[in-house]
């Protein structure tokens, strides 16, 4: 039906900054996430950095404290929501379309969306830092220390808006792979024979769909608090500074899963990979995925067992909690044993799957010490559960991220990573974040709370203050030699070979790399599990078509997107300082008004309204143009 | 290669060992791995364990991941594809099977204490009462048995349970005291906490703000002086004595006009700002200038820390809410003179 | 136009908002974004229900409702859904015709609805001097109401788009899915209202 639309359309295509734009095609939109997940990703680790040059001599004066918890706020803000999220999302942009075996996303058009308004949400928080001060009040934003009364500047109404635009972004983008994955896999493959990334990103997606509107709700409520005079957090008026953790926590515990189960997903592809072995278990990793992630639904309160929920709802939350360790445990063990008996090749990519494994363990072992209430009343907001998440965040997920990128960096762009740099890369970030975050657990141990400007001597926190600050350091040069490489590789000429690795598993090492824009020309048939290597192992060059060559629909690409996320941007900012006291006149007007923001509504909804009204019939790319294609 | 992560296997614990060394367990007045009390006993015996089931865990999995490094390494010319195992349902029983075990064994020691240490105290008649109000940046301690309120600096009887009620004025605080036990957080009014902590030994303990409650929140200290029965006593009844004013009438006027609007000495003032009642025998000024009394390593004379508090507090604490001393018309000589007024203001127990 | 309408017609299958992997995708999108919604009005009802009690010396929820304007607003939303089920059975007759008309019958109904709650806030904030700073009841009122009625608006104009379309394009398998999944958005704001009724007016007038 489909194509008897697109017929007799010609359709614009552009070429520079325009695509970039306009593009609707997941694996640009992918390499968009990576940029913009890469560049905040930075900011985060300036931050850190200016953190860990505070922190490293008692009674520092190198930021002032106001500035210190401006930066702890945006630190943890921005690696969370504008970091590490989107570089989720650029790996799933890039691979899940391919690993299933089909040509696009269910929804090109809303991934684009998904996009532009993450990244419009993420520059608009970013602003914050020159528009007045940045959030102050923790990147949890506890009223009443984030209400008007505490925190006066505009920092956390840039909290509020430029998340919640953000926000809806990543919402997008999870019910975009939802649907993606239930319909558009290649014929043959079930949902059992799905790649394990595949299946992460699955139930990633679903949890993003049901923990993202709570803290929508949370954000609305915050942002009406201080901009509106609502009274849901002030306590003269009736409000309760509790709910407020509940909402936020509710959300952001299954964030904190959203965040490593992709992790989890990337190193169950890379170490079968380089262990030339099926994952050793897959079905019983399918089930803890599933396990994890509905625990993590019900142990929101671990994060409260201070707030004072009493002893029933702390016993509870402690048991949920320490429960989630049996299917982390089956994954680590897991791992372990699809290694065991295998070929391994220390590859850069491997090295981080390698080094996620012990790593992970010890930010896992301390998340079940943690889970005891009443050993997490002396834990609680202290160094230790800083070192905690950072084990898991980014021993965790980092590793995991470092090591899919070195893996799929060549299906991605055409061109291997120095693996010389690579390994580089790998042992000074590994030993630069032992030595900055292993010394925190005794930090914590010996009294040391977090989120501290600065800290009297003679508490023995000196030295392993010090340690801390020298490993971020190294951590830092790590970072720095991944860009090096990326800089020197994308020099290189392109070209590299469909399996690069030569014992590629999954689908995506079956097309050429980087891929033709469609894809697959025809799309394969999956006759197993790891269905490419299903196919070498029977001694066939490439998958079986399921289909024969025909021309493929594709869909135009659109600037509607960006143009939403510019109006839901300047919305944003003109509700933000609807509140404000203007000393120009013109200034009030517009913003005092609603002006602003109802001027950027217009332009959103205009766009949506274009994008109703004027069907989008794609485009075909003809038998004739593949072929060409195929002998170039 | 493989040499290079060898060696750094070999060095991480070493590396371990190396950052215990430095710290030992760290000060008896602020550790939570030196607790000086019941409560924190228990919390310390309850991370012990737990840490010694995962170090249990971490040596299998370290132990199983150095085996198959080392022996499944691909080697030169090794080009047979190796069996392709789907998994093992008695070795994935086992691995599901001994982590629930585990965590059973954790289980019922914290399930236990919570409720320990969850039990209020409150109305027990053995207790010692103390209402506890969190205020940017500095603690409010109120005896309601004897009505005595005083700030900074809590005094308690040793061996004695003492009960808190918490709560607090303004943005959310929490009450920590690593070497007593846990912390719980201040709340707002509505949802006020209890806590109860005993202390065994005599000793001033190091207490802080667990809680990000804005620019300050590091210097939100205080301190836990547990001191015998009689001393308590006499510690009460010394708080008790009417106040003494500057001995200069004029300087006491301005005094009482401008300071003890907010704060109070005996019984005069307000509750406002923090008590200064014998504030010449504390151990701090505002809980993070040390006194010499306390003998610290960069303390100073009570009354020059008074003197650098007084001619800038925003400097000492920054967003602290007193307004400056100069701004209200204290002339540095003026300020001079209330800081050797307050700092031989002592209390005699 | 209407000839074309009536060629694609021709070919239409009985459910044309399934007919291509698009509307499938469509529909199938549109249920997960439900499910989402579900959660945010959750969130809403769960803060609401933590607040209710709360009213900071303002009216109280007995005080302020009067049921039996909430009641026909009740009524006039279930029968708007009643009206949206009739408008996808005409599509799957392939009836534009009265496919268009009930989807205006439903447009209208929702405008009647939207009309009671202005008119209800209004008396609220004029006469009673009940608006969002009131209390924290207030601020959860405004907001789970508010964000219940800013749906129905948006319903309101995006059926109205669509009404538009059939006009211009008729029905294929483009715009029947976009009928579809507007109506099964129809029917959640329909059941949200439900649940509001319940737990914060008829509660409210009870407890």
């Amino acid at each position: 039906m489909a194509h008897a639309h697109a017929h007799g359309h010609s359709v614009k295509r552009y070429t520079g900054l325009m695509d970039w734009i306009t593009t609707v095609d997941h694996k640009k939109i992918g390499i968009l996430y990576l940029l913009a997940g890469a560049f905040f990703f930075g900011i985060g680790g300036i931050e850190a950095i200016l953190i860990r040059i505070q922190l490293i001599k008692p009674m520092n004066d190198f930021v002032s404290a106001q500035v210190f918890n401006e930066l702890i706020t945006m630190h943890g803000t921005t690696m969370i929501f504008l970091g590490v999220m989107p570089i989720i999302f650029a790996l799933m942009n890039a691979i899940i379309p391919l690993q299933i075996g089909a040509r696009d996303v269910a929804f090109p058009f809303l991934n684009s969306l998904g996009f532009w308004t993450f990244l419009f949400g993420g520059l608009l928080l970013n602003l914050s830092w020159i528009m007045g001060g940045a959030p102050d009040a923790g990147w949890t934003a506890y009223t009443p220390l984030s209400s008007t009364e505490y925190s006066t500047t505009r920092g956390v109404d840039f909290y509020t808006i430029g998340l919640q635009i953000a926000g809806l972004g990543t919402l997008i983008g999870g019910i975009n792979f939802l649907v993606t994955i239930i319909t558009m896999r290649a014929p043959g493959m079930s949902f059992m024979r799905m790649p394990m990334f595949t299946w992460t990103a699955f139930i990633t997606s679903a949890m993003i769909l049901f923990a993202f509107p709570a803290i929508t709700v949370g954000l609305v409520l915050l942002s009406f608090d201080r901009l509106l005079g609502a009274n849901f957090f002030d306590v003269a008026s009736g409000g309760n500074p509790v709910l407020w953790q509940h909402i936020f926590w509710i959300f952001g515990h299954p964030e904190v899963y959203i965040l490593i189960l992709p992790a989890f997903g990337i190193i169950s592809e890379v170490i079968p990979t380089f262990s030339r072995k099926r994952l050793f278990g897959y079905s019983s990793m399918v089930f803890a995925t599933i396990l994890i992630a509905f625990l993590g639904f019900m142990v929101w309160a671990h994060h409260m067992f201070t707030t004072g929920l009493g002893p029933v709802a702390n016993a509870l939350f402690s048991i949920a909690t320490m429960l989630i360790a049996v299917p982390t445990g089956i994954k680590i063990f897991n791992w372990l044993f699809t290694m065991w008996g295998g070929q391994i090749r220390f590859t850069s990519a491997n090295l981080f799957a390698i080094g996620f494994v012990p790593t992970f363990v010890m930010g896992g072992v301390t998340g079940v010490m943690l889970a005891s209430a009443p050993a997490d009343f002396q834990f609680h907001d202290t160094y230790f559960v800083v070192a905690h998440f950072h084990y898991v965040i980014v021993g965790g997920l980092v590793f995991g991220l470092f090591s899919g990128l070195h893996y799929w960096w060549p299906k991605m762009f055409g061109r291997i990573l120095d693996e010389r740099l690579g390994k580089w890369t790998f042992w000074t970030f590994a030993i630069g974040f032992h030595l900055t975050f292993f010394v925190q657990h005794f930090l914590g141990l010996l009294g040391m709370q977090r989120r501290i400007v600065s800290y009297l001597p003679n508490q023995h926190f000196d030295t392993l203050n010090l340690i801390s600050t020298i490993g971020a350091f190294l951590m830092g040069v790590g970072v720095i030699l991944f860009l090096v490489n990326v800089v020197l590789t994308t020099k290189k000429p392109a070209g590299v070979a469909n399996d690069p690795w030569e014992d590629g598993r999954t689908l995506e090492w079956s097309i050429p790399s980087p891929p033709p824009e469609y894809n697959f020309k025809q799309i394969p048939l999956v006759r197993g599990i790891d269905a490419f290597w299903k196919e070498k192992m029977a001694g066939n060059k490439g998958m079986t078509p399921a289909e024969p060559v025909g021309p493929i629909h594709m869909p135009s690409p659109s600037i509607l997107p960006f143009v939403m996320s510019v109006g839901l941007f300047i919305a944003g900012l003109g509700f933000m300082f609807s509140t404000e006291d203007f000393s120009n006149a013109f200034m009030s007007l517009i913003f005092n008004k609603y002006i602003v923001m109802i001027v950027g509504l217009v332009i959103t909804f205009a766009a949506m309204v274009a994008r109703s009204l004027y069907d989008d019939h794609g485009y075909h790319i003809e038998v004739e143009e593949l072929e060409e294609e195929g002998k170039a | 290669m493989m040499k290079r992560w060898q060696a750094v296997k070999r060095l991480l614990p070493l590396l371990a060992m190396f950052a215990l060394v430095l710290s030992g367990c760290g000060r008896e007045d602020l550790s939570v791995l030196r607790p000086q009390g019941p409560v924190a006993q228990g919390q310390l015996d309850l991370i012990k364990l737990s840490i010694s089931i995962m170090v249990v865990v971490m040596v299998v999995v370290f132990a199983i991941a150095a085996y198959v490094l080392v022996k499944f390494r691909r080697k030169k010319g090794q080009d047979e594809v190796p069996e392709q195992v789907e998994g093992n349902f008695k070795l994935e029983v086992i691995w599901t099977a001994i982590p629930l075990l585990l965590v059973l064994i954790l289980a019922v020691p914290t399930i236990q204490k919570v409720f320990a240490y969850d039990q209020i105290d409150w109305n027990d008649p053995e207790a010692v009462k103390v209402e506890v109000t969190g205020h940017q940046f500095w603690w409010e301690f109120y005896y309601p048995d004897h009505d005595i309120r005083t700030a900074q600096e809590l005094v308690i009887p040793v061996g004695k349970k003492i009960a808190f009620q918490l709560k607090t004025n303004d943005v959310l605080h929490s009450f920590w005291v690593p070497s007593l036990g846990g912390k719980r957080d201040t709340n707002t009014e509505g949802t006020v906490n209890y806590l109860t902590l005993i202390a065994d030994n005599e000793n001033t303990y190091i207490g802080k703000c667990a809680e990000l409650c804005g620019a300050s929140h590091a210097y939100m200290e205080f301190r836990v002086k547990a001191v015998d029965d009689a001393t308590f006593d006499a510690w009460v009844n010394a708080f008790k004595q009417p106040a003494v004013l500057p001995a200069d009438t004029e300087l006491a006027e301005k005094f009482r006009t401008n300071c003890l609007s907010c704060h109070a000495v005996g019984d005069q003032g307000g509750p406002i700002g923090p008590s200064l009642t014998g504030i010449g025998s504390r151990e701090t000024i505002a809980s993070i200038l040390l006194n010499d009394i306390s003998g610290a390593e960069g303390s100073k004379p009570v009354k020059d820390n008074l003197v650098e508090w007084l001619m800038d507090p925003q400097a000492v604490k920054p967003g602290n809410t007193m307004p400056d001393p100069k701004d209200l018309g204290f002339s540095d000589e003026e300020i001079e003179q209330i800081a050797e007024y307050l700092a031989n203001y002592k209390l005699d127990y | 136009m209407t000839s074309h309408a009536e060629h694609v017609n021709g070919e239409l299958p009985h459910e044309p908002e399934k007919a291509t992997l698009e509307g499938r995708n469509k529909v199938l999108g549109f249920w997960l974004f439900l499910g989402g919604e579900a959660v945010l009005f959750g969130t809403l009802f769960a803060t609401f229900l933590a607040l209710r009690n709360q009213n900071n010396e303002g009216p109280t929820a007995g005080e302020l409702f009067s049921l039996p304007i909430t009641a026909v607003a009740t009524l006039i939303l279930l029968v708007s859904s009643l009206t949206s089920v009739f408008a996808i059975q005409a599509m799957h007759r392939h009836n534009v015709k009265s496919l268009i008309n009930w989807l205006i019958v439903t447009v209208g109904l929702g405008l009647a609805f939207l009309g009671l709650e202005i008119y209800e806030f209004y008396e609220y904030i004029v006469h009673e001097s009940f608006d969002m700073k009131t209390s924290a009841f207030s601020s959860a009122f405004y907001t789970l109401v508010g964000f219940h009625g800013a749906h129905v608006a948006f319903g309101v104009v995006w059926i109205g788009i669509l009404i538009g379309q059939l006009y211009r394009k008729g029905l294929n398998v483009v715009t029947a899915p976009k009928v579809y999944v507007s109506a099964m958005y129809w029917h959640f704001i329909d059941v949200v209202w439900v649940f509001i009724f319940s737990v914060v007016y008829l509660l409210g007038k009870v407890a």
